[in-house]
């Protein structure tokens, strides 16, 4: 399992961003996690928690939105969303497919308290 | 106190997928058709290289990275067949990234044919990181069961060859190869499988030319 090798990247970003913005406090952490990430949902948000202990993101809640398969047939351009793995396009069966989405781990936005000394 | 939306879009694996693009430009202009091994341990990858190693000797130059939590096992056997080796303890990680190969690419001969990098045994976590390797094979032995390509989807669905290993053991155990051939190319119809034993030799000639027609491509497209 390597959510926590995730988690930690994901700490590495927060910070910077905390750091960019002047922030006290990191609130709210959304992520889109693809279903063919190789990521399991729960163990990010208990990696999460075990990591953000002492952090700028001690108090944050992590939301995780599961993003399904999406796939591009390359012989007949058919564009198909699909809750399985496998890969063979539902239009015409060809293999030679395209996945245009399902394979990120994206940090899609995060909500911060900022310091309001340090807001002109 | 205020409240601020920042949306970021970054991608958590993009540093890992950037340094893995990079090795993989590296290697290309360098000529060198790099393979990673995925499977569980005891599949048979190192053993595999052996052979692979004895079958390439006079024919191509070859090196190995070797993945493993600890020991130098791995790396002191594929030396003993005369073949460069890297090895690399992750201390308990499941997976390489692609750092740890860009941190040994230096010192790789650039008159290599094939570099061989072999995962940590693990048939989940390795299938999300791709190492700069122009070739992903995962390797299933029979006694695993067939049952493994539609439990552990991922790393078939991302690799582009399967291994069949310890096919001199399908005599004994109730594995059915036509099933897994059939679930794995479900998953994956562009796999290409190879049914292969370290000990009686079999299917190790037909994956050796694939791999010899790959390199070819590769300098061919890069030439």
């Amino acid at each position: 399992m390597h959510e926590l090798s995730i988690v930690a990247g994901l700490f590495e970003t927060l910070l910077e961003q905390a750091r960019a913005h002047n922030a006290r406090e990191v609130t709210s952490v959304r992520l889109k996690v693809g279903l063919l990430s190789g990521i399991v949902p729960e163990l990010l948000v208990s990696a999460f928690d075990m990591y953000k202990k002492g952090t700028i993101a001690e108090n944050a809640a992590l939301d995780v939105e599961t993003v399904p398969l999406g796939v591009r047939c390359r012989t007949c351009g058919a564009e198909s969303r699909k809750e399985d793995f496998i890969l063979a396009c539902p239009a015409c069966a060809s293999a030679d497919l395209e996945i245009v989405q399902g394979t990120e781990i994206f940090l899609e936005r995060i909500e911060l308290e900022i310091d309001e000394l340090a807001v002109f | 106190m205020p409240t601020k939306e920042v949306i970021v879009l970054q991608d958590l694996l993009g540093t890992n997928k950037k340094i893995a693009a990079e090795i993989r430009a590296e290697l290309e202009k360098r000529g060198i058709l790099a393979v990673n091994l995925m499977s569980s341990p005891g599949a048979g990858k190192t053993t595999l290289l052996e052979q692979i190693a004895v079958r390439l000797k006079t024919e191509a130059a070859m090196a190995v990275i070797e993945g493993d939590i600890e020991t130098e096992r791995d790396a002191e056997r594929i030396r003993a067949k005369g073949v460069p080796a890297w090895q690399i303890t992750t201390g308990g990680a499941c997976h390489l990234e692609a750092k740890m190969i860009g941190r040994i690419l230096p010192a790789v001969d650039p008159g290599l044919d094939f570099l061989f990098i072999e995962n940590v045994g693990n048939l989940v976590c390795p299938a999300s990181y791709e190492l700069g390797e122009h070739l992903r094979c995962v390797l299933l032995s029979t006694p695993e069961g067939d049952d493994k390509p539609k439990k552990y989807p991922k790393a078939f669905t991302t690799s582009d060859v399967l291994v069949l290993t310890k096919a001199d053991l399908l005599p004994y155990l109730p594995f059915d190869i036509d099933k897994v051939v059939r679930e794995a190319l479900d998953l994956n119809p562009k796999l290409r499988v190879f049914v292969t034993s370290a000990v009686t030799g079999q299917g190790l000639d037909e994956l050796i030319a694939f791999l010899r027609h790959s390199l070819e491509e590769l300098r061919h497209r890069h030439a």
